[in-house]
């Protein structure tokens, strides 16, 4: 910097830091007192620490500004790097609750929505940019829901309580918390899939997303705990069942896979959660499907707004939608689907006993509960946009591993 | 005709690939053929400078005092083309610790003072000459720690090895430069009011780009308009000026080099014609 005296440097706008020295958080006055004004601009600096301005002069050089020592009071010229480090800086959309833009920029990186983005650092590597693609309106009530919802497994159910059933019927309840707790596995990794590829402008639908994957995570523990509640192993797992599960890993679009998720699959799991609560035979069996169908509930709301929202902007979506269930049904059609084991386990349960009139009662209860899932995804389809043949066609091409 | 340029530089840190990558993708995407070589120590590359095998070198303040020496004992020339902001005005300091009896260099006889490196301009080199000149130096012991020798002090080993014996009270003073200050007070290496500056030195320049003797003109005028050109609000090259410490490049100045000029011929460092005289000097 080439140093002109500063003989008026008393008229200068001028900094005392007092003891202060830059060493200990005296440049956030220097820098607050250089706020807003234009380079090139002086400013004195007064102050009593005994290395003041060899600090200066080096806190001056790292920072862009010019400085002139040659005056009685050190004096720093503005530069102009701060200005320069904003030039082309953006906001990332609005801070305000729920505002968010139509296509949110990948440039933005992990900035915060409503940040003031400094250009240059990486962009995001994410996939759904795009508000219709993977929104809804009611998110950041249904986060809000989801935060307040939450359980502890370890005191939410009664697990001292003695459970003494009859050898048959305890082996069916193992049996079918086995099934649970591999669809609930599948509901964990889907979601964390799209999450993770989701832009973080969309924040209240990750979260959303991200407490989903913390329920399922609980789903898993109490239905497994549930199980080896008396017994050692765990029962049979069917390949057609998992083969169901797995084409829904498979989908790779996020409203695609939100609607066969969480539309018919989740949609169908709570009607089952609602039954075997009804015919829990014991409370355990009964406290953790009704902690588990209440979460599901939430899920499933969420995959009925955001694919009646994407259908609302872009009708020509529900011919996706069709598509997506008839292509799956496809793929499965010369699978298995619900596994005997599970079936028989459900008839058993809802029969209480051996008895031939409890078993038709039972087998009874089973064909209701399957019909009221296909009731239910009927509903659903409607809702969503379908024509009600349409809608009635489709919830019978679901997936009779339920999910 | 494409003009193109090969810049050799000195690793001295992991970073400075990554500095010298971005540069040369930013050079290239402005149509000019740039490419660079990386070398372990200064000598090396001023001496590579002065046969040809590079083009231009990224020069420290010792490595231009030397490239000019040799070229202009062979009747060339080096040319300081371009220097950070960061370059301009530095200057060095001699502390003490706040309890000490020293209050001037002057009560330095028949005391310990810490350096840096043997070949640090602004933690050994730049200090003792200016305490000789004034006669300070004499019965002085002088503690050196040679951290990083070829790197001339860009490793920061050295100056924070001198102030650790300071604290330590294995010296009475130590040599290191006003941004060393800041930081190592900021870090908490000497707290805050632990230590006094008893001496300063005049201001004095730092690193510069030298064009080599063999160097088209008309490249190294293309690379220096570049390197001016560079701007601080373009947020492609703000992240590589980050790295490198710098908000802009300036024209080269040779003002700031006498001092070091003296330094280095009354220490004998280097002889008149740039060879590396001092005994104890391994790069
Ligand atoms: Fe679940
Ligand atoms: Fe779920």
């Amino acid at each position: 910097m080439a140093s002109t005296t500063n003989e008026d440097a008393s008229r200068l706008p001028t900094i005392d830091l007092e003891n202060l020295g830059l060493d200990v958080g005296g440049h956030l006055l220097v820098q607050h007192a250089l706020l807003n004004r234009p380079p090139g601009t002086r400013l004195a600096v007064r102050g009593r620490h005994p290395a003041l301005a060899v600090h200066l002069r080096a806190w001056c050089r790292a920072n862009g500004h010019g400085f002139d020592m040659a005056g009685p009071l050190p004096v720093i010229v503005n530069g102009s790097s701060d200005e320069s480090r904003r030039h082309g800086a953006e906001r990332a959309g609005s801070a305000l609750p729920g505002q968010v833009v139509e296509r949110a920029d990948r440039r933005w990186g992990l900035a915060a929505r409503g940040a003031l983005v400094e250009p240059g650092g990486p962009a995001l590597s994410v996939d759904w940019v795009d508000r219709d693609l993977v929104w809804a309106d009611v998110a950041p009530r249904l986060y809000a829901q989801a935060a307040a919802g939450q359980w502890d497994p370890a005191t939410a159910v009664d697990w001292d309580t003695r459970v003494e059933l009859p050898a048959a019927v305890e082996d069916a309840v193992v049996q079918v918390m086995t099934y649970l707790v591999e669809n609930e596995q599948a509901a964990l990794v889907l979601p964390a899939r799209l999450l993770s590829r989701l832009h973080p402008h969309f924040r209240e639908v990750m979260q959303l997303l991200a407490v989903q994957v913390a329920d399922e995570a609980r789903h898993m523990e109490v239905f497994t705990r549930r199980a080896l509640l008396n017994r050692t192993e765990l029962g049979v797992s069917g390949a057609g069942g998992r083969t169901s599960l797995q084409t829904l890993l498979d989908e790779p679009d996020f409203t695609l896979a939100s609607f066969l998720l969480s539309v018919l699959g989740e949609g169908s799991f709570v009607d089952l959660l609602r039954f075997l609560h009804r015919h829990a035979p014991d409370s355990v069996t009964a406290d953790v499907t009704r902690l588990a169908a209440r979460d599901e509930a939430r899920h499933v709301a969420f995959g009925v707004a955001h694919t009646a929202h994407a259908v609302e902007r872009d009708p020509a979506f529900l011919t996706r939608l069709r598509t997506a269930v008839e292509r799956r049904h496809a793929a499965l059609v010369d699978t298995a689907g619900l596994n005997q084991h599970v079936f028989d386990a459900l008839v058993l349960i809802a029969a209480g006993s051996w008895q031939p009139a409890a078993i038709e009662r039972g087998w009874k209860k089973v064909q209701q509960l399957q019909q009221a899932m296909d009731e239910g995804r009927r509903r659903r389809l409607a809702f969503i946009g379908f024509p009600e043949d349409e809608a009635a066609a489709l919830a019978a091409l679901h997936t009779k591993n339920f999910m | 005709m494409t003009t193109s340029l090969v810049l050799g530089a000195v690793a001295y840190d992991p970073k400075v690939v990554t500095i010298w990558d971005g540069f040369r993708t930013w050079f290239r995407g402005q149509g000019f053929a740039f490419d660079y070589v990386l070398y372990s120590h200064y000598e090396r590359q001023v001496t590579d400078l002065l046969a040809g095998r590079i083009d231009a070198a990224w020069n420290s303040p010792l490595a231009w005092v030397r490239s000019r020496r040799l070229a202009e004992a062979r009747g060339e020339q080096v040319r300081a083309v371009a220097m950070r902001d960061t370059d301009c005005d530095l200057t060095s300091v001699v502390v003490v610790r706040a309890d000490s009896s020293l209050t001037s260099p002057t009560g330095l006889s028949g005391r310990t003072l810490a350096t840096g490196a043997v070949d640090s301009p602004q933690a050994t080199l730049l200090p003792l000459e200016q305490l000789r000149t004034a006669g300070h130096l004499r019965d002085v012991r002088v503690l050196r720690f040679d951290i990083g020798t070829g790197l001339h002090g860009d490793h920061i080993g050295g100056e924070r090895a001198a102030v650790e014996a300071l604290m330590a009270g294995k010296a009475d003073a130590a040599c290191l430069s006003d941004t060393n200050l800041l930081t190592f007070s900021r870090e908490g290496l000497m707290p805050s009011g632990a230590v006094r500056v008893i001496a300063q030195t005049d201001p004095y320049d730092h690193c510069n780009m030298t064009a080599g003797p063999s160097a088209d003109p008309a490249a190294v005028e293309a690379f220096t308009r570049l390197l001016l050109a560079m701007d601080y609000a373009d947020a492609e090259v703000r992240p590589l000026l980050d790295l490198e410490g710098l908000k802009e490049w300036r024209p080269g100045r040779l003002q700031g080099y006498t001092a070091l000029e003296r330094a280095v011929s009354t220490s004998g460092f280097y002889d008149e014609r740039g060879r590396v005289t001092a005994a104890d000097y391994r790069p």
